[in-house]
């Protein structure tokens, strides 16, 4: 079985000739080979980006490059991970125009601006991780079908915005409301495609840590994450963090849309054929400090660094094994930017033979959630989160 | 790019780059040119895993009709999926 290997980056230069009525240009064409089969993918920019990694272009799915985070706990804007599913993405925002929508089962509802909002609300921040529900899929073992993404489609900001439980509270509840839907701007090309609409209990949309967020990282949310207004469902899948969002609805009984009731489910059991919709986010962790086939000298005092995260606890403890798991050795936890943050550890590691080696990372949450050795696998390739195992070179 | 030009007005606008991803020729391809083109890119395909069986073709046709609404004739199915099979479901 192939042992499985964690993200690394070969950037080949690879350059194509493209012939046009005026004549020929070279162009070069960066390209990324993630490691699983048929991984190769261009390194594109896109409006408001950094180069990344192109999963798709209509809609557009960008993954980040893994080195990207190294850089920080937190994930600039312009290397930030890009999901859409519906090819009607608008392509035009008049802020003046945009309204948030808020009916249903309410006493008031409401019509939005951007600056009502923002004026009429307590403004607060959070900290979160966003990671895609199928993060990682590429590596599932057995491969299965879906966007094959390595681990780059995760991100970690500081989120701004009003607390969805405040504006639910100013339209004023009806006394039968379950659950609240959320729509955002995009919209499917062909009328009989499901619009990408998605759902939370009327409980779960009055945690106080559900945001209306118009900013991230201090800035105006990118275009491609959801300008000018997303969800943010901290320690939930991205899945739930609708972007462009303009329709919020109170109902009165569980939501059926396509998009929670027969796409983005999961075993309700493992290995159960009965299904419920994604939720929290499982505990995982990274080194990435050193990527797949990096080299690293032999008896020198070397620094692993890395992130780990869960599904709101917050992380106790992450460790590392070098002899594939006989041995497991604590690491340093860095600074606590709250229970839903990336949460950086370090060690110092001298390696005393030569050769290859792996690197295992395994974090454990401040609810005794451990990460298993392997991922259990779901034929959706979903919420991956086996122990991460990175192959590198002692030299 | 996106333009917020702080006038009267704030509008931001999106232009993304051109759709590079292509089939790859194969028999019957033209099939899947017409039939899989209308709602997204061609990577959508080519980055599937290759060598997959003619079942995982058949699953992905059958859901772009059934849970997308792809108009697809009944009598054409079987030569896409075979198309399909044929130039995606061999190893690299
Ligand atoms: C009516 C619109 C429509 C048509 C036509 C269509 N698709 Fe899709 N396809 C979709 C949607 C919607 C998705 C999901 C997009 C997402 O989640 O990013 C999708 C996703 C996919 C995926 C990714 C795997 C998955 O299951 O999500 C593959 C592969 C695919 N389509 C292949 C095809 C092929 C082959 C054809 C032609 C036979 C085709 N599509 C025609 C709408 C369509």
């Amino acid at each position: 079985m192939l042992p499985e290997r964690r993200h690394f980056l070969k950037t080949l230069a690879t350059t194509w000739v493209a012939s046009s009525l005026w004549g020929r240009a070279l162009r070069a064409a960066a390209t990324v080979t993630l490691p699983f089969e048929n991984g190769i993918r261009d390194l594109v920019q896109y409006p408001g980006k950094r180069k990344l990694i192109r999963l798709t272009s209509r809609p557009p799915q960008l993954e980040t490059p893994f080195q990207n985070f190294n850089e920080g706990l937190v994930t600039p804007n312009d290397a930030f991970f890009v999901r859409y599913h519906l090819s009607g993405l608008p392509t035009e925002i008049d802020v003046q125009k945009f309204r948030l929508e808020v009916r249903g089962k309410v006493q008031n509802p409401l019509s939005l601006t951007l600056a009502a909002l923002k004026s009429q609300f307590k403004s607060f921040e959070i900290c979160a991780v966003n990671q895609c529900s199928g993060n990682g899929r590429g590596f599932s073992n057995p491969r299965v079908g879906g966007g094959q993404l390595a681990n780059g489609a995760m991100g970690n900001a500081v989120w701004k915005g009003v607390r969805l439980a405040d504006v639910l509270k100013k339209a004023g509840l009806d006394s039968k409301a379950t659950h609240v839907s959320f729509d955002g701007l995009d919209r499917p090309l062909m009328p009989a495609t499901p619009d990408f609409v998605k759902a939370l209990t009327v409980e779960h949309a009055n945690r106080p840590e559900v945001l209306l967020a118009y900013q991230m990282n201090g800035q105006d949310l990118p275009y491609l994450n959801g300008f000018p207004l997303r969800l943010v469902v901290p320690g939930y899948f991205g899945t739930y963090w609708v972007k462009h969002l303009n329709q919020i609805e109170v109902l009165d009984h569980e939501f059926d849309g396509f998009w929670m009731k027969t796409a983005y489910r999961i075993p309700e059991a493992p290995g159960s054929e009965r299904t419920k919709p994604i939720g929290k986010m499982v505990i995982r962790s990274f080194l990435t400090s050193h990527l797949d086939q990096a080299e690293i000298s032999v008896e020198k005092k070397t620094r692993l660094r890395g992130i780990a995260f869960d599904g709101g606890t917050g992380i106790r403890e992450v460790r590392i094994s070098t002899d594939q798991g006989k041995s497991w050795t604590k690491t340093s936890l860095g600074k606590d930017l709250g229970p839903f943050s990336f949460r950086e550890w370090t060690c110092e590691t001298t390696f005393s033979e030569k050769g290859e080696k792996e690197i295992w990372v395994r974090a454990e949450s401040m609810a005794s959630e451990i990460q298993p050795l392997e991922t259990v696998f779901n034929k959706s390739g979903y919420q991956r989160n086996g122990v991460e195992k990175t192959k590198v070179k002692i030299v | 790019m996106i333009t917020v030009a702080f006038a009267a007005t704030a509008v931001a606008t999106l232009n993304l780059p051109q759709e590079t991803s292509r089939y790859i020729d194969g028999k019957n391809s033209h099939l899947v040119q017409a039939y899989c083109l209308s709602c997204h890119s061609a990577d959508y395909v080519t980055t599937q895993p290759r060598g997959q069986p003619r079942a995982f073709w058949e699953a992905v046709v059958q859901k772009m009709k059934k849970a997308y609404g792809a108009e697809i004739p009944d009598k054409e199915i079987r030569t896409i999926v075979d198309s399909l099979t044929e130039t995606y479901g061999r190893k690299n």
